[in-house]
């Protein structure tokens, strides 16, 4: 299996080969279009801020080539994020394949920003991705931009407002949380994605 | 399921491995020092055990003048599947990013934050600030919580003129992500949290605020988290020497109705 991570500029990828390596899987880091368009899994990584990583993109002129793909692709935190249509951060225009807009967290006593740590999510409809994982599954959060639930909302999770965990749009994924960091629960939901038909 | 103006998130248990020339040292009764293999080994131990999270801190770095060496932390990064985090010695952004480069989740600046405080928005404005982390060691000097810096090494510590208070102020203003407060008068004492001082850190600590210093019980992390609303606990010998395990120290939270992941 060809598998492709994009590179949307951020700093930290490891993890994310790590945890696929793990799983017996080697996945090529790269900006290619060609690599990106052939390969059987696509995974959209983020670190950052949601300007700077659409302004990386665009660069490498790859909006047009994410937006068409056809395989199974899976944005992980930031590049779940991108998959919708806006973010309140930077007031950017993201890829458009999710509708809804990025909104920021409203710190109060008890809820602090960023929400970081272990959450647990509620599974809101059965997807392939999702199969084998705990109702409540926990997992590891970072990010202070949440999007909003919607039908296309798979799992959601609290913090202050409630919000989408993972999304899911034809043959775009996403994951708001960090799978590679989030122990059995991140494992299996990677592998679910690898063993997507 | 929460509904809003809640939060499910859950408090977070953070064994502490202090590090030195690439060991864990400072008493672990797992096993005989061995070198290198065995910060993977417990890393992958505490993993498997239920830990929300690690820190890894190079004790000896700043006296001597160095950076974290942070051959390691490409290796820990490989087999662990939980957060973690490197502490010690860095300086500079560049240092900062060959170890988040490496895999590890954040980076937590104490003494070299003290003295170069505008090292904190640099790092903040670079990786963002959820990999940021400011490690602050407080003791009370007349009468007032203050810092202090060097703490690795006993002849090299000192005073930094900063009370603790308006330090964690003007860190989180420079866009710290994340306060990890070492209370030095229960540290190792095993005597239990310093709440009193918690609690003042937590009314000015809008960011994740972590205890460390004094853990010896179940009962103190629940004080703690009950008492001084902290988000994580972050402990070293109680864990090493086999005193408390994860699992039994979770189970005890779940039971007083304080949020924690199950393991």
């Amino acid at each position: 299996m060809k598998l492709a991570i994009i590179d949307s500029g951020g700093a930290n990828i490891a993890s994310v080969q790590h945890a696929l390596q793990r799983l017996g899987a080697t996945a090529t880091f790269t900006a290619d279009r060609q690599v990106i368009a052939s390969a059987d899994r696509v995974i959209l990584p983020g670190v950052g801020a949601a300007g700077a990583a659409m302004d990386h993109l665009q660069q490498q002129s790859l909006l047009s080539c994410i937006r068409g793909l056809q395989q199974p692709v899976l944005g992980i935190c930031l590049g779940m994020q991108l998959l919708f249509e806006s973010s309140a951060e930077n007031d950017v225009d993201c890829l458009g394949i999710i509708p809804g807009r990025l909104q920021h967290f409203t710190a109060a006593p008890g809820l602090r920003v960023p929400h970081m740590g272990w959450n647990h999510t509620h599974q809101e409809q059965a997807d392939p991705l999702m199969k084998g994982l705990e109702q409540d599954a926990w997992f590891y959060f970072v990010h202070s931009y949440f999007a909003p639930l919607g039908p296309h909302t798979l799992a959601s999770a609290s913090h202050g407002e409630l919000f989408s965990a993972v999304v899911r749009k034809d043959n775009f994924w996403g994951a708001h949380f960090h799978p590679e960091r989030s122990a059995r629960a991140g494992a299996r939901l990677l592998e679910n994605f690898l063993e997507l038909s | 399921m929460n509904g809003a103006g809640t939060t499910g998130v859950a408090r977070r248990i953070i064994p502490c491995l202090d590090v030195r020339d690439g060991q864990v040292v400072k008493g672990v009764q797992f096993r005989n020092h061995r070198v290198m293999g065995e910060i993977v080994e417990l890393a992958q131990r505490y993993s498997e055990a239920g830990a929300d999270e690690l820190v890894f801190y190079d004790i000896t770095a700043s006296p001597e003048g160095r950076a974290v060496d942070h051959s390691w932390v490409a290796r820990v990064a490989e087999v662990i599947d939980i957060p973690f985090c490197v502490a010690g010695g860095i300086r500079s952004v560049p240092e900062a990013r060959r170890i988040l480069q490496s895999g590890a989740d954040k980076i937590s600046v104490n003494t070299p934050a003290v003295r170069d405080p505008d090292l904190v928005n640099r790092l903040a404005d670079a990786f963002g600030a959820q990999c940021v982390v400011v490690g602050i060691d407080s003791i009370v000097s007349d009468g007032v919580w203050s810092t202090r810096q060097m703490t690795g090494d006993p002849d090299a510590m000192s005073a930094t003129g900063r009370e603790t208070l308006a330090w964690i102020e003007e860190v989180q203003a420079r866009g710290a992500g994340e306060i990890v407060l070492n209370c030095m008068s229960s540290d190792g004492t095993r005597d239990g949290y310093d709440l009193e001082q918690l609690q003042a850190a937590r009314r000015v600590s809008e960011v994740p605020l972590i205890a460390s210093g004094g853990a010896g019980t179940a009962q103190h992390f629940r004080d703690v988290f009950e008492q001084a609303d902290v988000d994580g606990a972050l402990a070293a010998t109680v864990f090493h020497s086999g005193a408390l395990p994860i699992d039994k120290l979770k189970e005890s939270l779940a039971a007083a109705g304080i949020g924690v992941r199950p393991c």
